[in-house]
């Protein structure tokens, strides 16, 4: 019994500190490896509508995105405040559609080419008169999976 | 040189290491894309098809340039928008002018009258996508709840957790139709 009597009335020795670095270490890695920074740097502004019927993307390398909306203000001068399509990582027009769907289409191997889904970040303010151009341009090139990409909304 | 050198002191190991992890924890968006999910038709120049289904067959939604909706003819708000596509999809006393039905043989369910219902969307150039989005969302929405019913009247479940046969087949009863007519100037 007096083995484990012995260490009483002695102080708790201070808990070591020396692997700290090493859990925060891998806390960091694991951080870092799982950021996904944003491949293209956004030009026009956007805010997106509110839905009810939302589905999720579940394949992320199979979405290209189609951005449209107002020039932010660092490019008004140069473009306008009229709602511009942005494509990649710069402003586009109607006719370019087609051009990087196909490009779009181009990169993805073979057998998931039927599977390419296009979503279409669109402000809510914009005239439907260019959504319209939009989704002809993408109706002739067969792209026809696409998603208008919204905001979850709480049920009324 | 027979100095030693100083050790360099590791106590501030982890604060560096804290401040890099709390800048990835703050920079990291793990916001997943959600939308609404829409099939285009075909690009076919100079379709003209809907002539040939009868006129109480067919929903008709409107939206003018000031994002006003005009369903089968009257006005209508946006709220009450989803009861009545259901309404017509499901058309429950077999009204006359609300859509015919067809008998269809349905796995699961035998023989099923199906609804020949089409609901048409067409929208002005100057209406605002977020109006349009909110008219295609009620829609959807009212085919999903249309789907949900039944498959809670059927299994008890809802339609998202059903096998992917029942599923099907509850698609056939109701199925999705929106047809997008192309826009005009002015409606």
């Amino acid at each position: 019994m007096s083995k484990f009597r012995k260490d009483e009335g002695k102080e708790l020795p201070p808990i070591s500190t020396a692997s700290l670095p090493d859990i925060v270490f891998m806390l960091l890695f694991f951080f870092m490896v799982s950021t996904t920074m944003r491949e293209v740097t956004l030009k026009v502004k956007m805010h997106l509508p509110e839905a009810t019927e939302l589905s999720k993307l579940e394949k992320k390398s199979l979405v290209s995105y189609i951005y449209i909306g107002e020039p932010l203000p660092m490019y008004q001068k140069a473009f306008g405040k009229a709602p511009r399509i942005q494509l990649n990582d710069q402003f586009a027009e109607v006719g370019d559609v087609q051009d990087y769907v196909i490009a779009e289409r181009e990169a993805r191997v073979e057998a998931e080419r039927n599977a390419i889904v296009t979503s279409l970040k669109i402000d809510e303010n914009t005239k439907m008169l260019i959504v319209n151009d939009v989704k002809q341009e993408l109706r002739k090139s067969a792209a026809l999976n696409i998603n208008y990409s919204s905001r979850k909304r709480s049920e009324r | 040189m027979s100095r030693k050198m100083p050790e360099i002191p590791s106590a501030s190991l982890a604060d560096i290491a804290f401040m890099l992890l709390i800048f990835f924890l703050v920079t990291t968006t793990m916001d997943v894309d959600s939308g609404l999910r829409r099939k285009l038709p075909q690009w076919a120049p100079e379709q003209n098809d809907e002539n040939d289904i009868n006129e109480r067959n067919i929903f008709v939604v409107l939206v003018n340039k000031n994002n006003d909706l005009l369903v089968e003819g009257d006005y209508e708000r946006i709220e009450n928008l989803r009861e009545r596509a259901k309404e017509f999809m499901e058309n429950p006393y077999d009204a006359v002018d609300l859509p015919e039905k067809e008998p269809t043989e349905v796995p699961f369910f035998g023989e099923v009258m199906v609804t020949k219902g089409v609901i048409s969307l067409r929208n002005d150039f100057d209406t605002q996508y977020g109006t349009y989005l909110a008219v295609q969302n009620e829609l959807v929405a009212a085919i999903n709840e249309l789907r949900d019913e039944l498959a809670m009247r059927k299994w008890g479940k809802p339609y998202e957790s059903l096998e992917t046969e029942q599923q099907d087949a509850v698609r056939v009863i109701y199925p999705q139709r929106i047809s997008e007519a192309e826009p005009k100037g002015k409606i």
